[in-house]
């Protein structure tokens, strides 16, 4: 099958569904590539780059969507975009059906069959294709990025012979991929950074990134929702949070907001008060612009400077980074397509049975399909077990009594057997006893590293038994002299392969 | 000949013996270990001249030529033995001690001055002495011949269970201590050799059975456990001839097996009876766990675990029996080097059932000349892992594996492993997704921050080392 890479229309978009290295990966698949001339430009990606890869290069948008079965793009398709597809071919993109209900029916009715990667289950298995954590960990990264560049200091604190600069104090709200790549971004750039999040399980990952995690005194509420999203919290915990908020405002230099509930507004955390009350020269941005925007103040896809304070509301921070995104979402798509191409040989199967590509096919053959039954797993089972407790030791407490009885045991025993023995074999024995606890000593001080070198050794001084045979070999019965003669052949293996051995592994050992 | 009487006999021993005590005492650390490997050359050799010059009356000429010829294929087998075969070497090297043990006592017993020294409880001991040295030194034998064919593989390492084997044994346990005293009376009448070879038989067998029964991943335990009754067989023969260095030499080398023994089994968490009583990934426990869907592996290949590991600060690497298999020790030397001098800190964890042999994998490494200064145990490097960037696998499998600490049911529960996971990134070779010895499927596989690369050790590794 022929796959098609238009260029993306959308005013401002500069990502591309494929790269020429995916492209080249996509063959291996059994598919054809085409791309549209210029696709890839605004990504750094030349058409010669792309007829390297084996892809062959399409004059117009038309010639695309005419040649190709399974069209490849980043934005969902715009009205002209949706009306060239037509019945069999199959459109993967970013589509958000539950904003645009519009378009999801007028696909349906093309009969096509599309998949959003927006709607990729969040299950383990599908990680490789999420495309939406891709993409939030990049704007994540260029939201400290875009912040840097509107703030007139320093991240990182420094003490120079000009005087000592006190580093930049980063708050990041909502630890989710965005606030996380955000929090590893500023604190790599030297910055102090806190983070707040409604769900208490995040606390973790935050604190392994090395930054501070904000607590809010409240109890018995966790924010975590379905798929490790987070939810609408109470009344009384907004309040206690905006208290906290408006705590912060007066103290960090930069505020960069990730707050999102799926399928809301993006809730309203920082104020007009707040941002007031905020430093000159602070800046503040919102990745939620898109969604209306976690300040109040937010100008959507703008700059807007308020009270001495820099908002920047950008709505295409993935697109900033293009040649970066658009690897990131080819590969996220080539995940995809291999799951949709069992076989390997270019051919598409929308197996409706497998999780992934059932959650991610939002209309198929005129009929829709969204949205999906709900999965079986969810991301974050984080609530579900409270981490297995690790496996108790079972190890029993000896009983005091046990031991007594077993010392009084063993010590009837030892008086029976001195009370028929011989004193010759008494001698032996004692002599065994002590030999046995002064191994036990000078065993235990044994390296373990050294416990091969140990055993070769131990072999090799066993052989001791030597003289069993050297007492026997002067024997006239001949039987008994050449046992002896025998034995003292394999001990004598023994002792000169044990002793060399040894010394050949030792000698290996060495600083 | 010279003037050797009794008592410079014993004083002979005597330093024999404290020689011996200072050899094993010299293994402590590496620095004396091999200074403690001339304390035991010379103690051997004080013992062997003291008692040629005093005990040995006639038949020289036999005894040099044993000796050198015995010597001779022993240093010859020393020489070429890989370190890889280590633990096949020392195995065939026991069941030698076992064998002259058995030997020992049946020529002790032919001696015909037998019941003119000894009479009364004097005799019954003396033939219980006998009795015992030959059945230890029998099961040493038959039982190291077994271990020696499951390491050297001419004997698969799966298992071997006979039905009703517990109580096969218990059988053969009655009936060698009613075939002693059978031997004991009849002993005590002239006669006895039947019932001395009938138990020689039962012995044997009971090796073989035994040793048959047990998994290959229990090897360093059976080793040890081998290497201890060579000991007690030395033992149970001086007991027999009134001989104190061979009771001491022999308690000595036995309670430094069953000590190692008991290391071994501390180190999988299992009881040294359940590893004797064999069977290992047979019962049970969790084996339908391993069927769920444990989700999906992310493959890597080598040229990007070449470039994990030159950006990283940390490396760990965690040997396992693969490597020995693949004989990939002097890559992974290789690589370590090209590392270090890159600046990457890289240290190996060893864990201690690594391998099949107790130390065995710290062998290979200081054969690859893997300074040993990097090479840490288990205990000592457990809590650096959070730090470390990456961590190889390379042919291990049970010991990385974190159900031993979060599933309470798995076969390997409570068993002490390297805690990889908790590091940036674990690299895990394998041939393949196979399950390992104890038959447990591995979470680490499927956490997040593995990847797999497959395909044979030194291969991948040859190829990350290009890469790198």
């Amino acid at each position: 099958m022929k796959i098609g890479v238009p260029k993306e229309i959308f005013a401002g978009e500069r990502r591309v569904a494929t790269t020429p290295e995916v492209a080249g990966q996509l063959q291996k698949l059994g598919f054809s590539v085409v791309v549209e001339s210029g696709a890839g430009a605004e990504s750094s990606f030349s058409d010669e780059a792309y007829r390297d890869a084996g892809c062959d290069i399409a004059a117009g948008a038309d010639d695309v969507w005419s040649q190709a079965d399974i069209i490849l793009k980043v934005r969902g398709p715009e009205a002209q975009e949706a009306a060239r597809l037509r019945k069999g071919q199959t459109l993967i993109s970013f589509l958000w059906p539950a904003q645009n209900p519009e378009l999801l029916k007028k696909l349906t009715a093309s009969g096509a069959t599309v998949l959003a990667m927006d709607s990729v289950p969040r299950i383990s298995r599908a990680q490789k294709a999420d495309a939406l954590s891709s993409m939030a960990n990049i704007a994540g990264y260029r939201a400290v990025v875009e912040a840097a560049q509107h703030f007139g200091r320093f991240f990182t604190g420094q003490i120079t012979a000009a005087g000592k600069v006190p580093p930049a104090k980063v708050l990041v709200i909502g630890a989710g991929v965005a606030g996380l790549a955000a929090i590893g971004a500023a604190k790599s750039m030297g910055a102090i950074v806190r983070a707040f999040d409604t769900r208490p399980e995040v606390k973790e990952q935050v604190e392994s990134m090395d930054a501070e995690f904000l607590m809010l005194d409240f109890k018995d509420e966790d924010g975590s929702g379905e798929g490790g999203y987070a939810k609408v919290m109470s009344e009384e915990f907004i309040k206690a949070e905006m208290a906290l908020f408006a705590d912060q405002a007066k103290d960090v230099d930069i505020i960069i907001t990730t707050a999102l509930i799926p399928g809301k507004p993006a809730p309203r955390l920082i104020t007009a008060d707040m941002v007031r009350s905020m430093k000159d020269g602070s800046v503040i941005v919102d990745l939620a612009a898109e969604q209306g925007g976690n300040c109040e103040l937010t100008e959507p896809g703008k700059v807007a400077v308020q009270n001495g304070v820099t908002i920047i509301g950008y709505t295409d921070l993935p697109s900033r980074l293009a040649a970066q995104s658009s690897q990131l979402y080819a590969t996220n798509l080539r995940h995809l397509l291999t799951d949709l191409t069992p076989e390997k040989d270019g051919n598409i199967v929308v197996n409706m049975e497998d999780e992934l590509i059932r959650g991610a096919t939002v209309c198929k053959e005129g009929e829709t399909t969204w949205p999906p039954p709900a999965p079986k797993l969810s991301a974050a089972p984080a609530k579900a077990k409270p981490a297995p407790a690790p496996v108790k030791k079972e190890e029993k407490k000896p009983s005091v009594l046990g031991s007594i009885v077993g010392m009084a045991v063993a010590g009837l025993a030892l008086l029976g057997l001195g009370a028929v023995a011989p004193p010759s074999f008494m001698a032996h024995f004692t002599v065994f006893v002590l030999a046995c606890f002064v191994g036990y000593m000078v065993i235990w001080n044994v390296t373990a590293a050294l416990h091969t070198p140990l055993m070769s050794v131990t072999n090799a001084i066993s052989s001791i038994i030597v003289i069993g045979a050297l007492l026997q070999i002067s024997s006239d019965v001949p039987l008994i002299k050449w046992i002896a003669v025998g034995t003292v052949l394999l001990t004598a293996v023994n002792i000169f392969g044990g002793f060399a051995v040894t010394r050949r592994m030792l000698e290996m050992f060495r600083k | 000949m010279f003037d050797v009487n009794e008592g410079i006999i014993q004083v002979s021993y005597i330093i024999a013996t404290i020689l011996f005590i200072l050899a094993l005492g010299g293994l402590s650390n590496q620095e004396t270990a091999r200074r403690g490997n001339w304390y035991g050359i010379v103690g051997m050799g004080i013992a062997l001249v003291a008692t040629l010059l005093g005990d040995v009356t006639q038949n020289f000429p036999y005894l040099f030529a044993a000796l050198a010829v015995g010597g001779t294929v022993g240093i010859i087998a020393a020489r070429r033995v890989q370190m890889t075969q280590m633990p096949e070497l020392v195995a065939i090297l026991h069941s030698l001690v076992g064998l002259a043990a058995v030997a020992v006592g049946f020529a002790n017993f032919m001696d015909p001055d037998r019941l003119a020294h000894y009479i009364g409880v004097e005799l019954t001991i003396h033939d219980v002495e006998t009795y015992l040295g030959i059945l230890i030194g029998a099961v040493t034998f038959s039982g190291s011949v077994i271990a020696f064919g499951k390491l050297s593989g001419r004997i698969t390492g799966n298992p071997m269970i006979l039905p009703a084997r517990h109580w096969l044994n218990l059988l053969i346990l009655l009936g060698a201590i009613w075939f002693a005293y059978q031997f004991v009376v009849q002993s005590a009448a002239g006669g006895g050799l039947n019932p001395l070879l009938i138990m020689t038989v039962l012995a044997l067998l009971f090796g073989i059975h035994m040793v048959m029964a047990i998994g290959g991943a229990d090897m360093p335990v059976v080793v040890s456990m081998l290497n201890s009754y060579s000991g007690w067989a030395a033992s149970a023969t001086g007991f027999m001839l009134g001989n104190d260095l061979l009771i001491v030499t022999g308690a000595l080398v036995g309670s430094s097996g069953a000590i190692l023994s008991y290391i071994m089994c501390r180190a999988m968490n299992r009881k040294f009876l359940a590893v004797i009583a064999g069977g290992f990934g047979t019962a049970g426990g969790s084996s339908a766990k391993s069927d769920e869907e444990q989700g999906e592996v992310v493959p890597i290949d080598a040229i990007e675990t070449a470039e994990l590991l030159a950006n990283a600060k940390e490396v760990m690497i965690i040997p396992g029996y693969g490597m020995a298999v693949a004989q990939a020790q002097h890559t992974v030397f290789e690589i370590t080097k090209t590392l270090r001098e890159k600046g990457v800190n890289v240290r190996f964890g060893i864990h201690p059932v690594a391998g099949r042999m107790p130390g065995h994998m710290n062998v290979l490494l200081a054969e690859a000349k893997v300074p040993y200064d990097i090479v840490f145990e288990m205990d000592e490097i457990n809590d650096d892992f959070p730090d470390v960037d990456v961590s190889i696998v390379i042919g291990a499998n049970d010991i990385v594996n974190p159900s031993a600490l979060t599933d309470p049911d798995s076969p390997i529960a409570g068993m002490p492993v390297l805690e990889c996971w908790k590091g940036g990134t674990s690299i895990v070779m394998k041939r393949s997704m196979a399950t390992g010895y104890a038959g447990v499927q591995n979470p680490l596989f499927f956490l997040e921050n593995t990847r797999m690369l497959f395909g044979d050790a030194k291969a991948m590794l040859d190829e990350v080392l290009k890469s790198l």
